[in-house]
């Protein structure tokens, strides 16, 4: 392929292929969003199930047992599938842009970090076939999780393990294309936010993420090859599994939350016409969260029995938290303040947000206060808390990124109605659904409990509580019908439809796939906007035009993954019948084998040549 | 100028493994890796830490380890470290042949390491039936001390795969990344045994 002749109509086959084995970061981001997105739909019947099942007290819609697979798959398919590969879309999608680079660092890594997450993702999800899900919760603590019955829990680490090694692997590449690969001028302190916060995101998936590894290979041995890690008949201890899943888990927050704030940073600059205010404050203020973030994984804990000495210290740490927060916070206000403000779909989603994140903040601060944690812990009052930040801030930015980076995405832009329906559906939903919940749970109801008794008050709030999370599912559809609309409709838009201010707004929509003909000189924070008010028309190149070298597509990281995949099922099911330890082999075989074959087989790339380049732009 | 010229200069830049953009890549993205991998250890180092009294009744770390091997096993790995630097001193060179020897005592090295730990492990099976089973103690640390040697085995197949598959062309800007990387991961290893030997071994006896 090393004419630039790649746009002509192609069959459903040849395109299939292509994005099986296409190393293009912009192809892996429609990949994620499409995955993701599945996966946050199916995260969320299980959501309206659990939410049916809790209409009224001794309801029975689904049975205790199922009632524990579909809360513990809601909150690690949320999580780990949505969540995750959502901001990883995103990232994929627009980092390489703004920072004015033609790929990322390691492209073949890339769509090895794809197809491990698939990979993961699916295995996760086989249980509900053979014989019930994971069912101990997402925090799946020991000994319930080392005890459940079934497979449904091996299947958890087993999935989590292979998507686990995916991220990680997303998180390294991202690292080095933000050091390596910015355009020249672009200096760090002229990153836009979106890129710092995938920059800190990624750092905190690479120092987070193995500590999980390390929780799931022990969960894994003692469930599958008789370690005791976590039995106390045989001197284990169970509290491991609570660090090791914490010291992963609440930096967590922050992978997701970061690169939230970054698209929200970027559309309240955008449309309220400013430089963002506080840009310096900003970044320190990222970059102070996602340290402090690995300083308070015990909060989780307090009701373990650490002592006095070690809650306090936590507590105090995480409060320290709402610090760098509130700057974000006042930071944004102030740049919307005086500002020239839009009010579009996106920017409604940045305007819900800042309240509605502000509250989650609140109770953040009130469960960080350890002794009056004792009385919130497991109940719905967390559960309140936690789904205010993670939907008001996480969701809330997915769906203001998937308004504003659409017609970057795809070329096309998404209807405005109907995203304005969207919002203001799921956003009614949203706080019906869970601001009664803080009641509730102040009012004693425990989370994680399939039913509840009548005349204990808790009849109507949680009737409520349904009607808004029905709410947000229509919200959802009205998104999936605008999308489809706009797709069929197929109208194209320019390469900048937001007026916007960096550099991913300097290119076409969809951008070529070697992004940048030239790659462009950086002269300030907001690049495209510095050459727009200085009355020119895109950016100035930095270079000649050259020829340009790209990465072979390779279908090996797929097979990499298959080859995992199989494996799990040979650990999982070794334990019935040692035969099965034979899909062990065959699955590191195959896996082993193509990274033998990347390695001794040179992939050179090839060039596209300055003449075709030329030619393409008619000259 | 072709790629093949590109990564076959007439003659060869002081630091071969970053004179390219993928060279200084990966050497970034490699240091990264390491630094993801000190925090798998760490948390198995943590867990070991919290179980190595656990012994659920059976033998315990004074009665069970003995220095006399472990030092053996410490001086081959240390040795393997060192003569991995030679092989790099020599890739800066540009002395493809005397690289290729210096990483075929590396490997030897690491080979005898590896021949004393699964001793080590059959040893501790047999004749004292400690096993991942026998004790949450055990689980630790056969996970612990068996993941190391799991990086071992893979830092091996790597050098050993590297070397039989450049054996005929020689050194260029394309491998010399992947033998410097490598040389990394191996010097990681090494590292990582140190603690081993200090926290499990050390720490057990006295």
């Amino acid at each position: 392929m090393s004419t630039l002749v790649a746009t002509n109509k192609k069959s459903f086959g040849s395109t299939i292929w292509d994005y099986l084995t296409t190393v293009d970061h912009k192809k892996i981001a429609i990949m994620y969003l499409i995955a993701g997105g599945f996966f946050f739909i199916l995260g969320g019947l299980e959501a309206l199930a659990i939410r049916w099942q809790l209409v009224q007290p001794m309801n029975d819609f689904v049975s205790a047992g199922f009632y524990n697979e579909l809360i513990t798959m809601h909150g690690t398919t949320m999580i780990f599938l949505a969540a995750m590969p959502l901001i990883f879309a995103f990232m994929n999608a627009v980092v390489p842009l703004q920072i004015g680079a033609r790929d990322v660092a390691f492209p073949f890594v890339n769509s090895l970090s794809f197809w491990l997450f698939l990979f993961g993702g699916i295995m996760l999800n086989v249980g509900w076939f053979t014989g019930g899900a994971a069912d101990a919760g997402w925090t799946a603590y020991a000994p319930l999780s080392t005890t459940s019955p079934g497979q449904g829990v091996d299947y958890y680490v087993l999935g989590l393990q292979i998507s686990g090694a995916g991220t990680l692997m997303g998180g390294i590449n991202f690292l080095v294309t933000i050091v390596n690969m910015r355009a020249p001028g672009m200096t760090y302190m002229r990153m836009p936010l979106f890129t710092w916060t995938a920059f800190v995101a990624s750092a905190l998936i690479l120092f987070a993420f193995p500590a999980l590894t390390v929780g799931l290979f022990l969960m894994m041995f003692d469930r599958l090859f008789g370690s005791g890690f976590f039995d106390p008949s045989m001197g284990g201890n169970s509290v491991i599994w609570q660090h090791l899943f914490w010291i992963f888990g609440h930096p967590e927050v922050y992978i997701l939350a970061l690169p939230a704030f970054g698209i929200f940073s970027e559309i309240i600059s955008t449309f309220s016409k400013k430089r963002l205010f506080g840009y310096t404050a900003m970044v320190f203020a990222t970059v102070l969260i996602g340290f402090l973030g690995f300083m308070v994984w015990a909060h989780h804990m307090f009701t373990v029995g650490m002592g006095p000495a070690a809650n306090s210290i936590f507590a105090v740490a995480t409060m320290a938290i709402a610090v760098p927060t509130g700057i974000k916070i006042f930071n944004w206000l102030f740049t919307l303040w005086g500002g020239n403000i839009q009010i579009n779909t996106a920017m409604l989603w940045a305007l819900g947000f800042i309240p509605t994140f502000t509250l989650g903040g609140m109770t953040g601060v009130m469960v960080a206060a350890a002794s009056a944690d004792f009385q919130y812990h497991d109940t719905y009052f967390v559960v309140a808390h936690f789904h205010y930040v993670i939907v008001g801030g996480v969701v809330f930015a997915l769906f203001a990124g998937t308004h504003y980076w659409w017609p970057k995405m795809f070329g096309t832009i998404l209807d405005e109605k109907l995203g304005k329906v969207t919002f203001w559906l799921f956003f009614v939903g949203f706080h019906l659904t869970f601001f009664i919940q803080h009641f509730l749970g102040l009012m004693g109801m425990p989370r994680r409990y399939w039913t509840y008794l009548e005349g204990q008050n808790l009849d109507l709030g949680n009737l409520i509580s349904t009607i808004g999370a029905f709410l947000m599912g229509v919200g959802t559809i009205v998104l999936l019908i605008n999308i489809i609309k706009t797709s069929v409709k197929n109208e194209k838009v320019s390469g900048d439809p937001w007026d916007g201010r960096t550099l991913e707004w300097a290119i076409p929509s969809p951008p070529p796939f070697y992004n940048f003909k030239q790659l462009p000189l950086v002269r300030g924070l907001d690049p495209l906007w510095i050459e727009k008010m200085e009355g020119r028309k895109g950016m100035t190149p930095a270079e000649p035009l050259t020829d340009i070298h790209m990465p072979n597509n390779s279908f090996i990281p797929f097979v990499m993954s298959l080859g995992l995949f199989i494996a799990g099922f040979g650990f999982i099911y070794q334990k019935q019948d040692i035969a099965w330890l034979s899909l062990v082999f065959v699955g590191m075989g195959i896996t082993l084998g193509c990274m033998l074959l990347r390695s001794v087989k040179d992939d050179l790339g090839y060039h596209i040549h300055k003449e075709d380049l030329k030619k393409e732009a008619g000259e | 100028m072709s790629e093949h010229d590109v990564l076959n200069p007439g003659q060869m830049p002081q630091n071969p493994e970053k004179a390219t953009l993928e060279g200084k890549n990966k050497f970034m993205g490699f240091w990264f890796f390491l630094g993801g991998e000190a925090v798998l250890f760490a948390s198995l180092f943590g867990t070991y830490l919290a179980l190595n009294d656990s012994t659920n009744g059976g033998k315990s770390s004074e009665e069970l380890f003995g220095l006399e091997l472990v030092f053996i096993m410490t001086m081959l790995l240390l040795t393997s470290s060192l003569t991995s630097v030679y092989a790099m001193y020599h890739m800066k060179n540009n002395d493809f042949k005397k690289m290729q020897i210096w990483l075929g005592i590396t490997v030897a090295l690491g080979l005898g390491f590896l021949g004393f730990e699964i001793y080590e492990f059959y040893h501790y099976i047999h004749e004292y039936e400690f096993t991942l089973r026998s004790s949450a103690f055990g689980s630790a640390f056969y996970t612990l001390v068996g993941f190391h040697g799991g990086h071992v085995v893979f830092g091996l197949l790597w050098i050993v795969s590297l070397m039989i598959r450049n054996a005929k062309r020689g050194l260029n800007l394309y491998n010399a990344p992947k033998f410097y990387v490598a040389s990394l991961y191996w010097h990681f290893i090494d590292v990582v045994w140190v603690f081993i030997f200090t926290v499990v071994y050390l720490m057990g006896v006295l």
